[in-house]
Parts: C-alpha cells; structure tokens; sequence
C-alpha cells in the first residue's frame, strides 16, 4: 500500500468495500464461465487504476490463484459428464461438459477472489478504520482496537523465527520426524501464545493511558466521500450488471440457488 | 479553537501535584500488596526519580498515577485487587482523569499504537476530544518537541529504530498535553545513544512545558541531572513506611549510597566489584573452538523468485571471528549493526549469507563442521545460546523442570542440576513457573538452563540488558568462573564494564548502512 499513488487509494474504502461486495455477490449466484469472464476482463483492467500489477497479484494472492485452479481442474474431473469426452484416464474423466463446468468453477473463483485483492492493495488499514468508525458508524473501540491489534501480527512473524531460534537452543528439534515437528510446532505455538497475550496487554494499557476507551473522540483524519466515489460505486454497479446481462444473453446464467 | 498562548500551544499545560495518603495496592491473586501504607507528596513542576529493589512496587504507583491500574494485570487476567487508603492527582482519582497524566513503558513496541507516525502521536488527542485542528498543530509541535519533526507524518512506524520509538510515544504523551509525565524505565531497552536521546528529549519537554515528571529506572546517572528529587521505595511490609529516604538527588545518594547499592540500583560512579579472572585472558590463548570467515549475516532467508534462490540482503558482510577455550569474546557496535544476527548465527542458529562458520574438532566431537547443521541434541551440548528475553526460551512449567530439559534429552548431566540451581541461587524457586519470576531471577535461570546441558561454548544476547547492578555483578562473576573453567564465552553487548569485567577480545561491528537514521 505505501508508496501506491494509483487513483483508487483516494477512494472511501466503504464505497470500494460496497462495490466488491455488489460484484461477489452478484457472481456468486451463477456458476457459468460467461459472467465470470466478464467481471474477470473488467477486474484486470481496473489494475492500473489500484496500482497493482501482475507481479504484486501473484505475491499477494497466489494461495487463492492456485485455490481457483486447482478446484477448476477437480471440477472439470468430477462434474458429470456431457458432450464429447476430451481425456479419458480409468476413472479420470474429462468432457467437454465437465471442462466447462471445471472453467466455469475457476473463473468465477478467481473472478470473486481478485476484488478483494484489488480492494487491499489500494487500501489502507488505517483510512479503512476510519470510515468504518466514521461514516459507517461502528463501534471505535473495536475498530481501533483491531487496527492496532493488527499491528502487532506484523510483529508476530518475527517473533515467530526467535522463538523457533531459541527453542532450538534449548534442544528442541524442529527437524527430525513428523510426530517431532509436529509436538515442536505445538510447543512454538504456544511460545507464540503467550508472547502475544503479554504484547497485547501491555498495548491495551499505552493505549488506555492516552485516554482510549472514553466516550467521545475526535478523529484527526475526517473520512470523507467525493466525486470519486460515486464513480466506484456507478463502476462496480456498471461490472455487476454487465456480467449478468452478458451471462443471459448467452444463455449460459445459471442461479446455482434455484436448483436445476 | 482552543485559547492563543504565546509559548507555543504546550504553554497550556497545568503541572499537576500528586498526593498519596496511606495507599497501598494489592495485584489479583497475590497474596502480598505490592505496595504498602505510601504517603507521598509530589508538588506540581517536581521531578522525581523514583528507586529501590524490584518489589517495592515502582511500576504499580506508575500505574496508578496513570489510571492504568486494576483492569487487567500484566497475564492479561482481569481480578479481584485491592485498593487502600488514597492516590490523587489534583486531588482527583486518576482513572477519573484520563489524559491527565502520560505513561511511557519500557518495551518500545508496545508503545507505538498505529502504524504512520503522525496517527500515532494524534491518538491521545483525538481520544481526549481534541477539535481536529488543534490535533495537528499539537502533533507538529510535539514531533519538534522529540525531535522527530524530520520525518513525514506517513512515515511507517515500523522503521524506526528503539530510541525514535520511544521518542515517537513521548510525542503521542506531549500531545495530549498531560500535567504528569510517568516513565517506566523507558531506556531499559536501548543502547546507550538510545538512552540519551531519550534523555534528552524528556529534558527538552519538561523545559518547555513545566509538567510533574515521575521516572522509575536503575541508572541513576543516566536521570541525576534531570530531576529535583529522589524518592527510595522499599518492598511492602506491614511494619515499614513505603518511603525508605526522600530528598534531593545529591543528599539522598549520599547518604544511601551504599544502601542503594546493596539494593541493586546503579549509583552514579559505582561499578559493582566482580570476580576477577584467575586464567589466562590473553587473545590467542586457549584451543580455537569455532571460526567465523568473512561472513555475511542476515535474519531473513533466501526468497524463491521460480527456481531461482535470492539471498537476502545482509546487515553485515566479511565478519571474520575466532572463539577460543576460556576466551570472552565481545561483539559490540551500535544497534543495526548485525551484533545479535552475527552471534546467532555464529551459534549455529542461522545460516550464513556468504562465508562460512567453521568448528574444529575439538568442538564439533564428529558431529560435523557447520553448526547450523547441527541436530538440536548435538548443538545444546557443544553451543548454549542465551537470547535476550529470557521467556522466548522457555519450554516448561516449572523451574526445576526448565533446568533439566537439557540433560534429559541428552540422557546425561541430570546431575550437575542442583549444583546449577545452587550456584545462580534459584534453589528456593525450585517449584515456581518460570514466567512469575523477576526479571534478574528469568535471567539468571535462563543463563541456568542453557549452561546444564554443559556446551563449551556460550553465547549471550545482551545479557545485562535492563539488570539491576546486583543481577549484573553475579552474572560477570558466575561468567569469569566459567571462562577459567575453559569454557568459551560470546556476549553480545552495549556494556563496557560488562565487556571489561570479562576481558578478552572484542569485535567492533560498524553502523550498517540500510538502517534508518
């Protein structure tokens, strides 16, 4: 996020928030490739104006590109099948049908996975802090309380590699055979535990000495809405609804609710 | 708009007075208050520096005086405590005062709440209601106060070293323009030019704004100069006043200064005596045990970028070392300069950038040459390493259990455990959960712990960090007796008496240059 001067960091991130929410919900009522692709063209053009690029995509989210393909491949092994049969291995069998449905599967995936991506890299915590305290009106307490919380599972990582350091000083072996790693995982883990218990109290209490947890505060930063803002909303409306005029029209829209 | 002042915005702040009338407090679950029956009276604009051992309840009437105290103990357990006789600020109760009073602790981390550096000294003002323009004057004007005005207002928290964060959190205090300013050992944690540039802002602010200061720490030389008072607590009796002596810092040193040494706190001018060392200390005497050659050091592993392997950048490059039987070995420099990443991997925790670290075979006994190869039953026995937070090492419940973790996983030494216990004088806390412990008892337990697996080679962290002059001259003393006993003594460290009571070589690591300044 730091450093990003693309045109989406001045966003309200509660407008952004609300127009990934309308594109997710909107592609998670329909399992066809159609609508998906549709979001999916949109989403990748929309990169520049996140500052996101392909390299920071495959950094920040390879665990949900790699979720998105591999459940496509499974699908497209496992639907029923239809039409011509592509790949037939035993009991591995590969249609044109289940292809479609396993593409389908993974664009969609991806497809609902990437604004949240999108969402984050143009996005700051604290700015979204903010407007969840002041526009949407949540509890302070809890949104600051998170926000600073946050902070410290930066910190947590760190902790994690000394802990594992001197555990292995005191002859606790993380290598050796799974029954092994997985007792000095536990035992790390709960080093982690009690680490973490002990930063946060002592945070609770500089927090609580600079007035903290009070009734009224003032907010220093003021979240406020723009011009801009109407634009990511009319946006995630305009890609919302295309996808699902572009799915009917082809026939391919399939509300996964209704049955079939 | 809040009211002009000429003296800039902190003319504003009304120093505030302090009165305690037979206070005492005791933590949930412990049976004895931490303190007891305290009369005190602080006028406002005093500065106090507050001493006496650890248990004579310092950081509870910090707490207290901040309105911190009561919600939650340090385990993060809420309780049943108690509360006697009276502690006002301005005659008021504090918890009833919030912003009144600002508390600085000793760890830095936890003294940094949000994540840019101008939301983070804006958080006590915006918490105290203060009208969104005055905040930013107040956090301009208190950056200047810390001297952090150089920085952006978005510059991440994060990459400040421990003294600017420390700075940061007074600036977070100044803004909210507090009449009492409370530090808990706030240098604890620091190097020496850490500690004086921390020092050194806190005097700026007092001078300006005029506010009650009341400081807990054990250098005494380090706050002398700054205060107008010092005030000696003792441990909570039922028979014994709170305040053990009180007056200005010069007559109360004078006449305590043996009292107070014997207490363990660092008088001006005062170096504990410590064993000296019977062996040969010369450089070059001794068996070479382990060899650095021009090694390039760094926390972080290699990245994968594909099939490639990046190795990280290093803090420091072409340390060359040599650890010998019964030689010390000092490895200092200022903070960043890799001194803690060096030991570490000089003892066999991480791996090398570049270079390599080698032990001869009277070390590695057939285990091998590269430490960090090492299996963690071969390691204990051959390299001990103390880290700086003692409680990162510990693996159990129970001290005794703590000491014979080693031995038990190597199947030998079970024996040496008592002497061990003995000797650090932990045997009366045989059955204690190391996490209850003080801080110079966890030190010198995980001192214990490393040392029963009996390894040739020991290395420290910062071993003297935040220890009171007692702990300290125990650990140099325990230490000299065992380099003449051959074994091989690495410590990382900022203290020159400590790296002189000890003798030996030392390896000077210069500033490196990624850190910011």
């Amino acid at each position: 996020m730091r450093g990003n001067n693309a045109l989406l960091t001045r966003a309200n991130p509660l407008s952004k928030l609300a127009a990934v929410v309308l594109i997710t919900v909107v592609l998670a009522l329909s399992i066809d490739w159609v609508s998906a692709t549709v979001a999916l063209a949109f989403e990748v053009l929309l990169f520049p104006l996140a500052g996101l690029t392909l390299t920071l995509l495959w950094q920040r989210g390879w665990p949900l590109i790699l979720a998105a393909a591999v459940g496509g491949w499974s699908t497209s092994i496992l639907a029923p099948d239809s039409g011509r049969t592509l790949v037939d291995v035993g009991i591995w069998t590969m249609s044109e049908g289940s292809l479609e449905t396993g593409l389908g599967f993974m664009l969609r995936g991806l497809a609902i996975a990437l604004p949240a991506v999108l969402l984050m890299s143009c996005t700051d915590p604290t700015d979204l802090a903010d407007a969840l305290a002041q526009k949407a009106r949540l509890p302070h307490r809890f949104v600051l309380g998170t926000l600073a919380a946050m902070r410290l599972v930066g910190l947590l990582a760190e902790e994690w590699q000394t802990i594992g350091m001197a555990r292995r000083a005191r002859g606790v072996g993380s290598r050796g055979s799974v029954l092994q790693r997985v007792k000095a995982t536990l035992g790390q883990s709960f080093g982690l535990l009690v680490q973490a218990i002990r930063r946060a109290s002592r945070l609770a209490v500089t927090m609580e000495a600079r007035g903290f947890g009070g009734g009224t505060r003032t907010w220093a930063r003021a979240s406020t809405y723009s011009v801009l803002d109407a634009w990511v909303l009319a946006g995630g409306l305009l890609m919302a609804g295309l996808a699902v005029v572009a799915a009917v029209s082809a026939g391919t829209w399939n509300m996964v609710w209704l049955g079939s | 708009m809040e009211a002009p002042n000429h003296h800039g915005a902190a003319g504003a702040v009304r120093p505030a007075a302090v009165t305690a009338r037979g206070w005492g407090w005791r933590h949930a679950g412990r049976a004895k208050p931490a303190v007891h029956a305290l009369d005190l009276d602080i006028l406002p604009g005093e500065r106090v520096l507050l001493l006496g051992p650890s248990g004579a309840g310092k950081s509870t009437l910090l707490h207290a005086l901040a309105g911190v105290l009561g919600d939650v103990n340090d385990d993060g357990e809420a309780g049943d405590s108690d509360e006697s006789g009276s502690l006002l600020v301005d005659g008021g109760s504090p918890r009833g005062q919030r912003g009144r009073a600002g508390l600085m602790q000793q760890d830095p981390e936890t003294q940094v709440v949000l994540s840019r550096v101008g939301d983070d000294v804006a958080f006590g003002a915006e918490n105290l209601a203060v009208p969104r323009d005055a905040i930013w004057t107040r956090v301009h004007e208190a950056l200047a106060d810390v001297g952090l005005s150089h920085l952006p207002l978005d510059h991440p928290t994060s990459a400040l070293s421990g003294g600017q964060k420390q700075r940061l959190a007074l600036a977070g205090i100044l803004a909210m323009r507090p009449g009492l300013i409370l530090l808990d050992e706030p240098t604890a944690n620091l190097d020496p030019a850490g500690v004086l540039e921390v020092r050194d802002a806190v005097a700026r602010c007092l001078d300006k704004t005029g506010a009650t200061l009341v400081v807990v720490e054990h250098r005494v030389s380090v706050w002398k100069d700054l205060v107008d008072r010092i005030v000696v607590l003792q441990p909570g009796s039922a028979a014994d006043p709170a305040v053990l002596l009180d007056g200005p810092p010069d007559r109360v040193l004078d006449e305590a200064r043996t009292m107070l040494a014997a207490a363990g706190v660092w008088v001006p001018g005062y170096v504990p005596a410590t064993r000296p060392r019977a062996g040969d200390a010369r450089p070059g005497a001794g068996d070479l045990l382990l060899a650095a050659e021009k090694t390039a050091v760094s926390r972080e592993r290699p990245r994968r970028s594909g099939f490639r392997k990046i190795p990280p950048v290093p803090v420091q490059e072409d340390i060359t070392a040599q650890v010998r039987a019964g030689q010390a070995l000092a490895i200092t420099g200022p903070n960043g300069a890799g001194k803690s990443t060096f030991a570490l991997t000089l003892a066999g925790l991480l791996e090398p950038v570049t270079g390599k670290i080698s032990a001869t075979t009277n070390l590695s006994r057939g285990a091998g040459i590269d430490p960090f190869r090492w299996k963690a039953e071969q390691l204990i026995e051959r390299i001990g390493t103390v880290f700086q937070e003692p409680e990162h090492q510990f693996v159990t419940g129970r001290v005794r259990d703590e000491l014979l973790f080693g031995p038990r996983h190597l199947g030998h030494g079970e024996d040496r455990v008592d002497e061990l216990l003995e000797r650090l004088r932990l045997t009366p806390l045989v059955d204690a959960n190391p996490y209850t412990l003080s801080g110079g008892e966890k030190r010198r337990l995980s001192v214990a712990t490393v040392l029963a697996a009996s390894p040739q080679v020991l290395v420290l962290d910062e071993p003297t960090f935040g220890q009171d002059a007692n702990t300290w001259a125990e650990l140099a003393s325990f230490l000299s007796e065992l380099l003449d006993s051959g074994t091989a003594v690495v410590s990382v460290t900022h203290d020159a008496e400590f790296t002189a009571a000890l003798g030996g070589t030392e390896l000077k690591l210069a500033a490196a240059e990624k850190v910011a300044r």
